[in-house]
Parts: C-alpha cells; structure tokens; sequence
C-alpha cells in the first residue's frame, strides 16, 4: 500500500507547486495589471492616505501663507484636506474628494500634490529608506494673496456672479482668480461620505453654478472692451488714434440698424471722431464700420495674437477657447453683417475672463504676450525648491508703438469712467463694456466688463472683471470698475 | 498483507508519558520549542497589526497572545499525556495557520470596524468568536485523543460512521430553509439560535473514516480482476459499487445543496482512497472519467455552475454581472497590489474582497504578506500534510495507512481547491482553508482530523515490542520503513 501513498504524496506536491506557479503568475507577472486596474481602489486609496502636499501662497512680506494643507485624522484615510477661506481660493484651488475625484489645481497637479511625480523621486526613495511615510511636494502659487482676497470680496460684499482675473503683464503670473459665488471645497474633501454627497449635491444643484470657474471656463460676450482688438487691429493696419472715425448714430446692418449707446452722434459730433475719443467713449458705429473695413481676416489675425482660438492653453488647469465666430468655426465670422457687431464685441464673440486679461496685459507689456501660468514653483516636502516658473512669451500681439498708442487712449478712456476707487498718484489704463447676454438682450441684464493695467507708465497689474449683473441698466462703469481697481490697489501694496 | 493490522502493537494507553522512555524519544521537546515559535510568529503578526491599524499598542493584544499560549499549551500537554510518539510538526503547523488565521480574522475585523462605523451599524467582531471556536476545537481534540486510544477501534462502528456522514451531509438539504438556509447560493447550513453550523464539515470526517474501514475490510474484492481489456484489469461491473456511491453523493451535494467545493473535496478523496487500497492505477482513470463526465452535465444543468466557470476564465469580464466575477477580481487586485512582498500586515485593504475572513483568506494573505507569505502559507500546509502522509507510510496496519493518507489528501485537496479557486487557478467553488479561515465547523472539523493524523502517528512512531530499528525521523518519504505488500494472482 506504501507505493500508492508515495504516488498519492507526490501527487499533493505537485498540486502545492501548481499552486505556487500559479501564485507565481498572478502575484508577480500579471501584478501590475492587476495593481493598475481602474476598479481595483486600493491604489486610490493608497493615494488618499498619502500626505498630499499643501498649496501656498507668499504674502507681501515674503511669508508662505497656507492655503491648503492637511490635517491628521484617526480613520483609514489618516489625513484630511483642509482649505483655509475656502470661498476665496476655490477657483484656484479646485477640490479634492474621495468619492468625487479632484478638479482645478488638485487635479491638474495631482502628481506633484500626492507625491508620485518622477521629480520626487530621490525624496520618495529616501522616504522608502528611512520608513517614513511617503509625502506629496507641495505647490507655490503666483497668486497675490491680498489681490485674490481684495477681489473676492468686494464680489462677494456686493453680491455679484462673475469673475475678476489679475495678471502680472511682464511675466504672465496670475496674480488674482475669482469666481463668485464660489463654495466652500471643505465640503468635499469631508471623510464623511454622507457629508461629502451632501455638499457635492448641494453645489451641483445650485442654479448659480458656484463650482464653475467662471475665470477659465465660461465665456462671456465681450461687448465694448473687444473694441481694443478692433483698434489694435486697425493700428496694425496703418491708422493711428488720431485718425478720423465715423462718429454716425446708427449703422444699417442687414435688415436692423446698429447704434450708439446713447442713440446719439459720438461726443455729440456729426462729422467723425478722433478713434481715441471714439474708444474713450465707447462708440459702437466707429468700431462696426472699422472691424468691417478690415475685413474677417486682418481681425481674425489680431484676435488669434491675442490668444483666441487657442484650445490648448493650461495654466495648468485646462483653459476655454475663446472665440470670434461660432464654437464649430471659432476664429471665422460668420458673414459681413455678423463683422459689424463683432466689432463691438457682440455676436458669436466669447471671451474667457483670463482671455481678456490677457489682451490688455499684453498691451500693458508692450504688445509681447506672456503665458498665464498659476503655479510658481514646486517645493518637495521639506520646501526645498524643485522647479521654479519659467516666464514664456506667446509672442508679439501687436507692435510696441501700437500698445503705446492702445495705452493713452485707455488713460482718457478710464478718465471717462466713473466709479470708486481711483487713487491719486496712480495712472490707470482701462476700457469698460457692457455685453448684451442672451437672446432677449433688452430684457436681459447685460455682462458688464472692465479690463485695466496700472500704473500706466509701468504696468505691474492687468486686471479683467466681468460681472453678471443683476440689473438690466447696468453698465461696465458702474460695476466692474470699482472691483477691478480694489483688486489693482490691493495688488499694487496699497489700500 | 494477510491481515489487516500487521505486526503487534502495544495496547495504546497513557502509560508512556514524556521521557519514560529513553530508546524512542517521544520529540515532545521538538513540539514545544516549535509551539513557542509558531506563537512568537502569530504575537509577531498581532503586533504588526496593532502597529499597522492603530498606532498604537492596547491591551487586546496581550490578552490574545496569553489566550492563544494557554490554548496550545493546553494541547501540548495533551498530546504529552496521550499520544507520547504523534508526529512532533504536526500540532505546530496547525498552531501555526490557526494563528495567523486568528490574526487574519482579526485585522479583518478591525477594517469592517471602522466601516460599520461609519455607516453607523454596530459593529460585529468575528475574532473572540473565532477564538471560542478554537477553544472549543482544542477541547474536541482532547476528547478524540483521550477516547480514540487506537484508532483500529474505529473500523469496529465504520457503518455507523458512514450512516451519520451520510445523513449530517443530506441534513441541510431536507431541512426547511427557516433551520438550513441558503447563504451565498449554498444550502448547507444549519441555524440553531446563535449558532450555525455546517454538517457537511463533520460528514466529511465521518464519511472518509468510513470508506477507509470500508475498504480495507473488502479489500481483497476489489483488488479481484475483472476482464482484461488492452492489457488492462477491469474491475467487475458489481465492485463499481463504492466508486459509483462516491460519484452519486457528490452529485447529489452539488444538485441539492450547490456545494461545488464539497462535492469536489469528497470526490477526489474517495477516489485516492480507493486508488490506495486497491493499488490500481485503473480507478484513478475511471475516476477522472466519471469526474469529467460528471462535470460536463453539471455545467450543462446549471446555471451556477457556468456562471462559476465563465468567472474562472475572465472574472473581469463579467465584473459587474450578477453572480459574476466581481469577488475573484477583486480577490486578484488584492494579489496583484501585494505583488512579492505584500503591503504590509494591517497595511492593505482585504476588506475590499468580500468574505476575506472564510473562503477568500488566502486573497488577504497575498495581498498583505505578498508572494512570500502565501508561498510560506502554502509551505507549513505542504508540512502537515506530508507529515500526516509519513505517518500513514510508518503505520503497520492497513486501515491506519489508508485513513492517514485520505486525511493528509483531503487537507492538501481543500486547499488546493478554496486557493486554486481564489487565485484562479481552477474554478471558484467556495470552501474554507483549514484552520485559517473564520468558521466553527470547519476548525472543529479540521481539530479532529488532526487529531486522528496524530493518534495514527502516535502509532506509527511507538515502539513495538522488542527492538524494532525505529525509522529515521528525517529520513524523505523515499526512505521511509516500506511494508511489504504481496500482489494477490
């Protein structure tokens, strides 16, 4: 009977070494795919439970300001996402949930904030050796935290839907990025699932959107700031802001007519216009008759330097297009009566509020364009520094003596401009514009628009606004102006 | 062999306890110093645990090491009193699983905890139970080495045995579902109050003891030959009968109660059993023939059947169906994520596969202990079972060889079927891992086949009268003491 039992023993240890191989396969040859596999959660879990860096700011006095940070928990996850003044820095910081995955910076940066970006490496290695705890490199932004929180909360204080962006026109850092009404990414970073569900459907099923970034992911009509496009493309084009406009009440376009804001004959005058006080006073016939004088092209042109048309922009959020034309031709103006009211910034015409900001960065700064960047520098763990910003011009929008002239006819245009917050001492260069939204425009309360730089003969701030106002009589003036030269003055180190 | 208990065995009784005699060292000091070892591993674990899930060490942890020391040493002592010569891996190995699996349970426990926590259920901890099954276990265990002074004894009530087997194994079919209810699409349970038990688990001891008797009792029948067909014995038409009983439970416990891993477990050992009392390869053919037979109208009869199978071959196909390969796919990203080394004990989340404290264990221990863990696993099961075969090879008597060697097989067969089914080797078909896995009845179940491992090689170890050369104890299976078997013409 003993031969049987030997057979019968060698035959159990084949089935344990059938097993092994087997084990073998699966654990070490297909491990990985198993490892990657979207349904397998540990390794999101995993992430989760890593120390994700912070997000942080540098104040005026050079201090490193905390914007998001971690705090130890005594769950699973064992750290919990915190953002101090949630409101404030929502649009820039975006979210970062369990249940609901990451948006705004958290997501466009994630590997840096959760550690596993090759830059890390060395760190994570060194980690490895000594056993502590992975941690995520932490992330600087560009942003000018008294700028950011000037801007949010005169948004916020007058209880206005829209946006302001600051930009710095010399090096394309954003120095502000507002969205309001904005909502509270604690909420969604809870632990809680109930919790974050609860405030997940909260923020979704509000008709005000606060979880849309209005800053770079809407688009607005742009109405009477795009008339600095047209100008520009005009200067480009061999006039100068001398050269003589028409200063016509209306202009027949198809079968309706076009009109001043006031109805009447610019500045009063029958005979034509400087283009200077045609823009310093925003008239509506000057530039219709001058973007359709230049014709699709040489405006398409123009706006293209400018940044529209662009699909591909990150900062390193992914950035709307904005556009001249329809979404599906959108540098293309549909036809010559469509050229008319593109000139004014109306029509199929869309701009991001940052898209907008560039433009008058970009005059700011001489006609040169810089790319809008967010992120300042990557810090490891320990905040040692392991890239900094590199400064990248998208190239001359238009020439230096164009963004001159462009330059003093937004000084008399923001001399016109009523509102609060001028200084004295501080030049500002700006253009107001009220955009008619909707299909109903009469009816429906317009966009209204400021976009500026100062001080003027140095700009060190471009700032756009755009708020979606409440009122139907509402003007850019009125509105936006005192927002956007709070969130100057408070970029700029003073009151 | 003419008879079958060959050679005289001493009547076994108590009166050779520990170091009485100097010519057969009873390796009791073997078992103990492997016994510290298994528990320093097991408080090892606990301890890494502790660390892992909760920063910090309570007092929990010193009250389970103490409970786990007490039990085995409690076991020693026994095996000490009773069973002087038995094998001294055995009662270490099972020490071993039993407390890993304890661990195991535990940490379990401790991820369900913070999820019934937070979905605000209380909290229902699976490990004090465990550790009250396993006391109870190891009082089984006392009783089977304190009753069974030779296990010869038991061939005296093998029709009462198989008669119990059969009918614990049939209970839970017949039973109304408000006692046996169908849990996980198996109908195999009782419910008696608070307590649930599976019969099946003690039927397959029951059963096993009996075919074991059985044959050798009619031994000489079987080994009868048939007509010769291609230079090949067939057995008679009419000795099919044990062969064909086999076939038809195992069917039966799959039709009735839809217990893939029962029914396979019962089957593949029936057949080496028979294979090892007759000697002939023949049965083994025969078997895989009705196996396979068995198996094609199964599949072609069942639903659960195919849909097991359609999971085995890509589980991630039918990830999200019902009854589909969401389990096994998990099971597999826990393997996959522990990878060689495993996360980490307490640093993984085997919660994540459903039922990762009973037949799905083994997807814990991969994924937390890794590659290594599972291999070192699979090790001390490979030990205990070639112990128990060793034993079975030493013994003298037939009924002993053929009861060893179906108890070693069925302990490596259950675990080639529930960690086959886990890391899709073969199809799932949902059975516990002895002595790891959370479950009364399997670990009372298991204590008892143990200890009928160690009476046999209490047996096989104790020296006969005069002074037979005592077989090398490290000696490889090859070489061990071969009993010499005439071939009848």
């Amino acid at each position: 009977m003993n031969t049987p039992l030997r057979r019968v023993g060698l035959a159990m240890l084949a089935m344990i070494i059938l097993l092994l191989a087997n084990a073998t396969y699966i654990q070490i040859i297909k491990a990985d795919e198993y490892r990657t596999d979207p349904r397998n959660r540990r390794v999101l879990y995993e992430e989760y439970s890593r120390e994700r860096g912070k997000i942080l700011v540098r104040d005026k006095n050079n201090q490193m300001q905390v914007v998001a940070t971690v705090n130890p928990t005594n769950d699973r996850l064992r750290f919990l996402r915190v953002y101090n003044n949630a409101p404030t820095w929502a649009p820039v910081t975006g979210y970062y949930s369990i249940r609901y995955g990451a948006g705004g910076l958290e997501r466009a940066e994630d590997e840096i904030l959760n550690g596993s970006d090759d830059r890390l490496f060395v760190r994570r290695l060194s980690d490895l050796i000594t056993g502590r705890d992975p941690r995520g490199g932490n992330i600087e932004l560009t942003i000018n935290p008294a700028a950011q929180t000037a801007a949010y909360a005169a948004m916020e204080k007058a209880g206005y839907a829209g946006s302001v962006v600051a930009l710095n026109p010399k090096t394309g850092e954003i120095l502000a990025m507002v969205s309001t009404p904005s909502y509270d990414t604690n909420g969604l970073s809870a632990h809680d699932p109930e919790a974050q569900e609860q405030a997940w459907q909260t923020f979704n099923n509000d008709k005000r959107k606060p979880m849309l970034n209005r800053a770079i992911s809407e688009t607005y009509a742009p109405g009477s700031t795009f008339k600095l496009v047209v100008a520009a493309a005009a200067l480009a084009d061999g006039k100068n802001k001398d050269t003589q406009v028409t200063s016509a009440d209306k202009i027949a376009v198809g079968g309706s007519e076009l009109r001043n804001y006031n109805r009447g004959f610019c500045a009063g005058a029958p005979n034509g216009v400087t283009m200077e006080t045609a823009l310093s006073l925003s008239c509506n016939t000057a530039f219709a008759q001058l973007a359709s004088e230049l014709g699709n092209d040489k405006l398409r042109d123009q706006a293209a330097k400018f940044g529209l048309g662009e699909e591909d922009l990150t900062i390193p959020m992914s950035v709307e297009q904005s556009c001249i034309g329809p979404r599906a031709s959108c540098m293309d103006v549909v036809d010559r009566n469509a050229l008319f009211q593109t000139g004014i910034g109306q029509r199929d015409v869309r701009l991001t509020p940052l898209q907008n900001a560039q433009i008058v960065a970009a005059i700011a700064n001489g006609g040169e364009r810089m790319k809008p960047q967010l992120v300042k520098s990557i810090l490891a763990p320990d905040l040692s520094e392991i890239s900094h910003l590199d400064e990248d011009s998208l190239g001359r929008a238009m020439s230096r003596d164009t963004a001159t002239q462009l330059r003093d006819m937004m000084i008399t245009s923001e001399s016109k401009t009523g509102g609060e917050g001028k200084r004295d001492g501080l030049t500002i260069a700006s253009k107001t514009g009220t955009a008619e939204a909707g299909l109903d425009p009469k009816n429906t309360p317009p966009f209204a628009w400021y976009v500026a730089f100062a001080p003027a003969e140095d700009p060190k701030v471009a700032v756009a606004v755009v708020v979606e106002s409440q009122d139907v009589a509402a003007t850019g003036g009125k509105l936006s102006a005192a927002i956007g030269r709070a969130t100057m003055n408070a970029a700029l180190g003073g009151a | 062999m003419a008879s079958p208990v060959q050679g005289a065995v001493g009547p076994a009784t108590g009166q050779n306890s520990a170091g009485g005699d100097k010519a057969a060292p009873t390796r009791r000091g073997t078992e103990l110093v492997l016994l510290g070892f298994a528990a320093f591993v097991v408080s090892a674990a606990l301890m890494l645990v502790e660390a892992n899930q909760e920063q910090q060490l309570t007092f929990r942890i010193v009250w389970y090491g103490l409970a786990f020391l007490g039990l085995f040493t409690i076991a020693h002592v026994a095996v000490r009193r009773f069973a002087p010569y038995a094998d001294p891996l055995i009662l270490p190995c099972v020490a071993l699983l039993n407390g890993i699996g304890l661990v195991f349970i535990y940490r379990i426990d401790l991820a369900q905890a913070e999820k019934d926590l937070r979905a605000g259920h209380e909290i229902s901890n699976d490990v004090p139970r465990q550790i009250m099954w396993t006391a109870v276990a190891l009082l089984l265990f006392l009783a089977v080495l304190i009753v069974i002074k030779d296990h010869r004894t038991l061939t005296k009530y093998n029709y009462t045995f198989g008669f119990a087997g059969l009918f614990l194994l049939a209970l839970p079919a017949f039973l109304p579902s408000f006692i046996a209810p169908t849990i996980n699409g198996a109908k195999i349970w009782l419910k008696v109050g608070p307590l649930s038990l599976q019969p099946g688990e003690f039927a397959k001891i029951l059963l096993l003891v009996f075919f074991a008797a059985f044959l050798v009792s009619k031994r000489d029948l079987f080994m009868t030959a048939g007509r010769r067909l291609l230079g090949v014995d067939l057995p008679r038409a009419r000795d099919l009968g044990p062969i064909v009983f086999a076939w038809a439970v195992s069917l039966g416990v799959l039709v009735f109660q839809k217990d893939l891993g029962t029914s396979l477990l019962f089957y593949a050992t029936i057949l080496v059993m028979l294979y090892v009392a007759t000697e002939r390869g023949v049965w083994v053919v025969l078997g895989v023939g009705l196996f396979i037979g068995g198996a094609v109208i199964a599949y072609h009869l069942f639903t659960h059947v195919q849909q097991r199978v359609a999971n085995w071959f890509d589980p991630l196909a039918t990830y999200g169906a019902q009854g589909g390969g969401y389990q096994i796919a998990q099971a597999l990203f826990g393997l996959g994520t522990g990878g060689v080394a495993g996360t980490g004990l307490g640093a993984g989340r085997p919660d994540l596969v459903p039922l990762s404290n009973t037949d799905f264990i083994a997807a814990a221990i991969g994924e937390e202990l890794g590659f290594i863990g599972l291999a070192a696993l699979l090790m001390v099961y490979t030990v205990l079972a070639l112990r128990g075969m060793r034993s079975a090879l030493a013994v003298r008597d037939t009924f002993g060889k053929l009861l060893g060697g179906g108890l070693s097989f069925a302990l490596i067969m259950q675990v080639f079927v529930v960690v086959g089914g886990v890391t899709k080797l073969i199809p799932m078909t949902g059975i516990t891992a002895p002595f790891l896995s959370y479950g009364g009845s399997s670990l009372l179940a298991n204590y008892v086949l143990v200890a009928l491992l160690l009476r046999i090689s209490d047996a096989a170890r104790r020296p006969q009268t005069g002074n037979r050369p005592r077989p090398a104890q490290q000696a490889p299976i090859a070489e061990a003491h071969t009993v010499m078997v005439e071939r009848p013409t």
